[in-house]
């Protein structure tokens, strides 16, 4: 009870998704939406930011929640929390960036079945106080949305030739203008955002032998 | 009282559902607004498109209001049809009905370089819808200006009907041959055998996309050839 708001052990909870129980990399949730909407930076980002929304209003709600939820419909119940907030989510971004919840089309709703959140909610909202419960839900979101910011970033240098829809590679670079310079077109789809995150996954592990299995 | 206990369980549970209802009811109900002018934004800026007119967000209301001068509804047989509004007609609600049946909505842009009438299509891509406006010449022949979008089409692939450099290419097109006959745009792959005026280049990977579009240009080209006809003479 005495526990400071900013304590060691709360701040922890908001560092530790971001390396060493990162939600993508360590437990391998979430892939589905961080390979379809990494194309550009910009979805990746408005998804992060959709996803942090997300996971800690939904912490925050089943953790008040929690001692009066019958333990029989918990999982309806937090269903139920999420996908409101996911709606809510979708219908702002209609609302407010045409554009973007356009790119993203169904994968905002897809956040409904992303299994981090729900892992969140059973794993550490239904059995801690509401201030924990929302920097646990920050500092997972945040772990997932650095990676899906990493890879939209490769994806959309190599493969657009730009960041956050700006041209970084020059024009005169390119073949059709007379340089030496193409686009990747594979970047662009699925696989390689797959080998990206994998390519993530080996830097991280090399650095931080504590995550290596024997 | 006892939190396992199946009145509990079904109270809790309705109250919930109830709750959460209204909530996002009230929210739904309070977007809306925006949500539609986003919409009709988003609809306005392709038809400008259509007769290359750059627009944004903020000026598409403005820009729309003074170079649309005139906007009406004509059915299959080319005539007028009183009473309705040409930009509210969905194309996807009249491509389901028959032929006969459908309307057809015309825009007239006043350019610099004359009159020009924007026509919207639809038709069906790979992994969906797609739709479009293309803007003729006062000839009613030669295509000014072209505009595509899609809904989930390969990004690289299909997805380029909706860059500039597919879009440019309708430029200057034909769709009527020399005979008078309606004969639309073909889109060709490399190597096929097709006269130029009445063809642009394809999409590597992209083919079955290409050919959606060439069957929505085509085909709505047709629905519309008894009013272009009518304009012509």
């Amino acid at each position: 009870m005495s526990e400071t708001l900013f304590s060691r052990k709360n701040m922890k909870l908001l560092s530790d998704p971001l390396n060493n129980s990162n939600p993508i990399t360590v437990q391998v949730l979430g892939i589905c939406s961080a390979l379809a909407v990494t194309a550009q930076l910009k979805p990746s980002v408005v998804m992060a930011v959709s996803v942090m929304a997300v996971l800690a209003f939904a912490n925050v709600i089943i953790s008040l929640l929690r001692n009066t939820i019958p333990n029989r419909i918990r999982i309806i119940v937090q269903l139920v929390v999420i996908a409101s907030l996911v709606i809510l989510v979708d219908q702002v971004l209609k609302a407010y960036v045409y554009d973007v919840s356009k790119q993203l089309s169904v994968f905002v709703g897809l956040i409904i079945t992303n299994c981090i959140i729900m892992g969140r909610l059973e794993a550490f909202a239904l059995g801690n106080r509401p201030w924990p419960s929302f920097l646990d839900g920050l500092g997972n979101a945040a772990g997932y949305g650095v990676i899906l910011i990493i890879v939209g970033f490769v994806r959309e240098l190599f493969g657009s030739g730009s960041i956050y829809g700006f041209q970084i590679i020059p024009d005169s670079w390119y073949i059709a203008n007379g340089g030496f310079y193409e686009n990747n077109g594979m970047m662009i789809l699925p696989p390689m955002a797959l080998i990206t995150v994998g390519i993530i996954i080996w830097v991280q592990r090399s650095r931080n032998r504590k995550l290596i299995e024997d | 009282m006892d939190r396992n206990s199946n009145t509990y369980t079904f109270i809790y549970a309705a109250v919930m559902v109830i709750l959460v209802a209204a909530i996002l009811a009230s929210a739904a109900m309070s977007l809306r607004p925006r949500q539609t002018k986003n919409v009709e934004i988003e609809k306005k800026q392709n038809i400008l498109a259509s007769v290359n007119i750059a627009s944004n967000v903020d000026d598409a209301d403005e820009i729309y209001a003074e170079k649309i001068k005139n906007q009406y509804v004509i059915n299959s047989k080319g005539e007028t049809v009183e009473g309705e509004d040409a930009f509210e007609i969905d194309m996807k609600k009249e491509k389901a009905k028959p032929v006969e049946e459908r309307l057809f909505p015309v825009f007239e842009c006043q350019t610099e370089s004359g009159l020009k009438y924007i026509f919207p299509m639809r038709g069906a891509g790979l992994w969906g819808p797609i739709w479009g406006f293309v803007s003729l010449n006062e000839d009613m022949n030669t295509i000014y200006g072209a505009n595509f979008d899609h809904q989930g089409e390969t990004p690289g692939l299909g997805a380029e009907i909706s860059t500039s450099w597919f879009q440019e290419a309708f430029k200057g097109k034909h769709i009527f041959d020399s005979s008078g006959k309606l004969v639309s745009i073909t889109i060709t792959k490399p190597g096929q055998d097709a006269p130029e005026e009445h063809s642009v280049d394809g999409i590597s990977g992209g083919t079955i996309t290409s050919k959606g579009l060439e069957q929505m240009l085509l085909e709505d080209f047709n629905s519309y050839e008894e009013f272009l006809m009518k304009k012509k003479s």
